[in-house]
């Protein structure tokens, strides 16, 4: 077998353009595999991002109230007492977004008054109880007290006392303690910096709008009442496996209560996560796609050539065998020259698929290629070739030795 | 000659049918998968006003607090609020410093026409000023756009978008009708044509690519009613974000767009600009250092980075695959000239010269492209169909245009007649002696 590769070398000398057209295309296949294999784990690793909350048994309804008729307040607890009265129903709640969903409210918070820059940007949610309707988890302190919640309207109005008790995610619990306990300490939030202090932090909860990645648990739950008519939408949680007919349900009710009312949007909380990573699942498929066909490309590229050469060297072939080599022999010579070749390829492949992850690093945000993708591009791209060559080796194999007293 | 040439290589290119199949089927995929994402991309970055697009500007300014103040750190993007104030929105409308100016936003609100059973759904809405018509030169079906005297009498008038008149009133002239917004009575004054421009420009806020807005209403006569506001809003110091007091709140929330058809007015305009806000920061009400800034409306699609990255991302990938699409295709045709070197030979000793058989080859070489070209454009367009099923918001637009169907076929011809050069290259060196000895 070692000694083989002498001959082989000299052989590709011979045919350099050829040759070096083959290490460059496979070269380029595994750079490129290696890249969009890695984008396609980190893709499907975003549209997997937890949510923290009860996906299973969580729907969502937008209405729009047309005009305004009057006491808003009375209105909405209406509305979510006859929601609540719906069997099937866990709670019922009105909140200002939905993780993972269109809307996003967001505010800055401080470790200080008047600091001059604030600290971190967070995303907010609002309503009565909405933590617990959404299912989140407490890992420290506890939720907010029904006395503690304040109507928004009459916040923003500046008619009411903004409560001083808010719930963080741990992970902006990190952000803003390090590994010390967040749960007493106080944040300033927002432009009129009000003083809040920290009663309870939840595993997670996902912001909703468009969050860079790392942004995505850098969230609040703020005791503000909300209301259909300040931008909030309805988050209901049936019993488990009660969610498509309670949502039916929950529409109903809530056209009957007022039948101009518009309904905007009725989805279960799969809709929404489907809704919000459609795009990244797209863009994962694609890859998947442009991979296998440039594989596939490739591969076909690889018998090409080396059906060439076999039908080019058909008399070397006779020669040798009529010297005395067993067919295996040929085989094993076509197979290592293309193994030969598409060790090349990788070495090239692996240099220019670090190359390439920097250059998406720079324009993309992307996080660094791991190691662990090159031996995977490199074996992906050796078997390939055997196989590709398979064909075409055979095919020389079964050269006669009678060939070499041809012609 | 090239008549010869076409049925040599007609002749050849049948003899190894595998071969060339390969070779069109590569041409044709890489072809396929360049053109496709390059429509995209296309259609995406293009110019939602052309010819009108240069002299549309975008100005801004920033009347913000002190806090977070820190020139050097900030990247672009943070140096100036996206929107302007009512208040200096107000200012600048009214100073009429512009051939032509409007201040807007968008909104969200319930319609029905008056005197029908339908039941009301929502429709989105933009309330703006007199000259958004004239200055972005929207075609009407029916009707006119309404003027400044109407903005600011508050007039209860409604201009309504073509698919909006369509499910109203069934595409008929409805000028002179009444619709209910938001329970509010408004007269049809106005009727568009199909308009949608894409990026959606004037307001980002509500989606790049977002639709054709149902109903246009005076700016002033929406704040009268409170109709329903849309998109983004970024408020400081005391702003609140209260819908009801945003006249006087330090908030930014509404967006104003000037037409200056002179590089003299738009200098000027600079000029007023930055006077504008030394004055501001003057009487107090501006606190940062005074700072302004006018992009032209492509400018601002920079500025913006409206092309999602995504698409960039896949415009790379498919250049990629193009490539090695093209490697292999080179690698085949060279594969296949050297092993008609025989053929080459005898050419060359029965008196053909090395650029009549290199321009022979080219021509092989080029009818691959033709047909993989052709090939790839039947791709293309099925990826863009594809593209269309995609469940993102610029799916619709994806259409392939007279410009990118052209690109295709200098793209594919082009690309294939360099991959065939330097296999003609190689074959048509081959010593005729030789060649014909070994035979």
């Amino acid at each position: 077998m070692l000694m083989e590769i002498g001959p082989i070398f000299s052989a590709l000398r011979r045919h350099r353009l050829t040759a070096s057209l083959v290490v460059l295309e496979i070269a380029l296949t595994c750079a490129i595999v290696c890249n969009a294999v890695f984008l396609v784990g980190d893709r499907l690793a975003i549209a997997d991002t937890p949510s923290g909350i009860d996906e299973a048994n969580v729907v969502h309804i937008v209405a729009s109230d047309i005009g305004r008729h009057g006491d808003d307040h009375a209105r909405t607890e209406a509305d979510l007492a006859a929601l609540r009265a719906i069997p099937g129903v866990m709670a019922a709640t009105i909140s200002n977004s939905v993780p993972f969903g269109d809307t996003s409210w967001g505010s800055n918070l401080n470790l200080a008054p008047n600091q001059r820059t604030s600290t971190v940007d967070v995303k907010n949610f609002y309503g009565e109880s909405v933590g617990e309707t959404l299912g989140t988890h407490l890992v420290a302190g506890r939720f907010f007290e029904p006395t503690e919640y304040v109507w928004l309207d009459d916040l923003v109005a500046g008619k009411a006392k903004p409560a001083a008790v808010i719930v963080i995610t741990q992970g902006l619990a990190r952000h803003l303690f390090g590994d010390a306990s967040a749960l007493g300490r106080s944040v300033w939030a927002g432009s009129s910096d009000t003083e809040m202090r920290v009663v309870g932090v939840v595993d997670r909860l996902a912001a909703a709008g468009g969050v860079d990645r790392s942004d995505v648990e850098l969230t609040t739950l703020m005791p503000w009442r909300e209301s259909t008519s300040v931008g909030g939408s309805f988050i209901i949680r049936s019993q488990p496996g009660q969610a498509d007919r309670v949502l039916a349900l929950a529409v109903e009710t809530l056209k009957k209560i007022d039948p101009r009312r518009v309904i905007v949007k009725k989805e279960t909380y799969k809709a929404i996560r489907d809704d919000r990573f459609a795009g990244d699942r797209a863009m994962a498929g694609l890859l998947v796609a442009v991979c296998v066909i440039l594989l596939i490309v490739t591969a076909l590229g690889i018998v090409g050539l080396a059906s060439f050469w076999v039908g080019q060297r058909r008399r070397q072939i006779g020669v040798r065998r009529a010297l005395g080599a067993r067919r295996v022999d040929v085989l094993r010579y076509f197979q290592t020259e293309n193994f030969l070749l598409a060790s090349m390829g990788i070495v090239i492949g692996m240099a220019l698929a670090y190359g390439i992850n920097l250059f998406l690093m720079r324009e993309y945000e992307l996080p660094r290629l791991p190691l662990v993708y090159l031996p995977i591009g490199a074996v992906l791209l050796w078997l390939l070739g055997q196989v590709a060559v398979l064909a075409p080796a055979l095919r020389a194999a079964s050269v006669p030795p009678v060939v070499a007293t041809r012609g | 000659m090239f008549g010869y040439y076409m049925e040599l290589a007609l002749r050849s290119l049948k003899r190894s049918r595998a071969l060339t199949a390969l070779m069109i089927l590569a041409i044709a995929l890489g072809i396929g998968a360049c053109m496709t994402t390059l429509t995209v991309l296309h259609v995406l970055s293009g110019d939602p006003l052309p010819g009108r697009s240069a002299s549309i500007f975008y100005p801004q300014m920033d009347p913000r607090d002190m806090k977070d103040y820190a020139p050097d750190q900030a990247s672009p993007s943070q140096r100036f609020p996206r929107q302007l104030t009512w208040v200096d929105g107000m200012n600048l409308l009214h100073s009429r410093r512009a051939d032509h100016q409007a201040l807007m936003v968008g909104g969200q609100v319930a319609v029905q026409a008056a005197g029908q059973r339908m039941d009301p759904f929502l429709s989105s809405s933009r309330y703006t000023t007199a000259d958004f018509f004239p200055m972005f030169g929207t075609p009407f079906r029916y009707g006119r756009g309404w003027t400044s005297a109407e903005d600011d009498s508050r007039s209860r008038v409604v201009v309504i978008g073509s698919d909006l008149n369509d499910k109203l009133f069934h595409g008929e002239d409805s000028t002179g009708r009444v619709i209910h917004v938001d329970g509010r009575d408004l007269r049809v004054i106005g009727v568009l044509e199909p308009w949608r421009p894409a990026p959606h420009f004037f307001d980002l806020n509500v989606g790049t690519y977002s639709g054709e807005e149902g109903v246009f209403i005076p700016l002033s006569t929406a704040r009268d009613f409170l109709l329903a506001r849309a998109g983004g809003i970024q408020c400081w110091g005391k702003g609140s974000g209260d819908e009801s007091t945003l006249e006087s709140s330090d908030c930014a929330w509404l967006q104003f767009w000037v037409e200056l058809d002179r590089p003299e007015k738009v200098a000027a305009y600079r000029d007023f600009l930055s006077h504008y806000a030394a004055e501001q920061k003057a009487i107090g009400r501006f606190e940062r250092p005074a700072n302004t800034r006018m992009l032209d409306l492509m400018g601002w699609l920079d500025n913006e980075k409206v092309v999602p990255s995504d698409v960039r991302l896949q415009v790379w990938l498919a250049l990629a695959f193009f490539l090695v699409c093209l490697i292999n295709t080179v690698g085949l045709m060279l594969a296949k000239f050297m092993r008609r070197s025989g053929e080459v030979g005898v050419r060359r000793a029965l008196g053909a010269s090395r650029v009549s058989v290199f321009a022979q080859l080219l021509t092989e070489a080029g009818m691959v492209g033709l047909v993989g070209g052709i090939a790839g454009l039947l791709l293309s367009w099925m990826g863009l169909w594809l593209v269309r099923l995609q469940p993102v918001s610029y799916a619709k637009l994806a259409h392939l245009d007279l410009t990118m169907l052209c690109l295709t076929f200098v793209v594919a011809i082009g690309a294939t007649a360099i991959a065939g050069v330097l296999p003609a290259w190689r074959a048509c060196r081959v010593a005729p002696a030789l060649q014909l000895k070994s035979q």
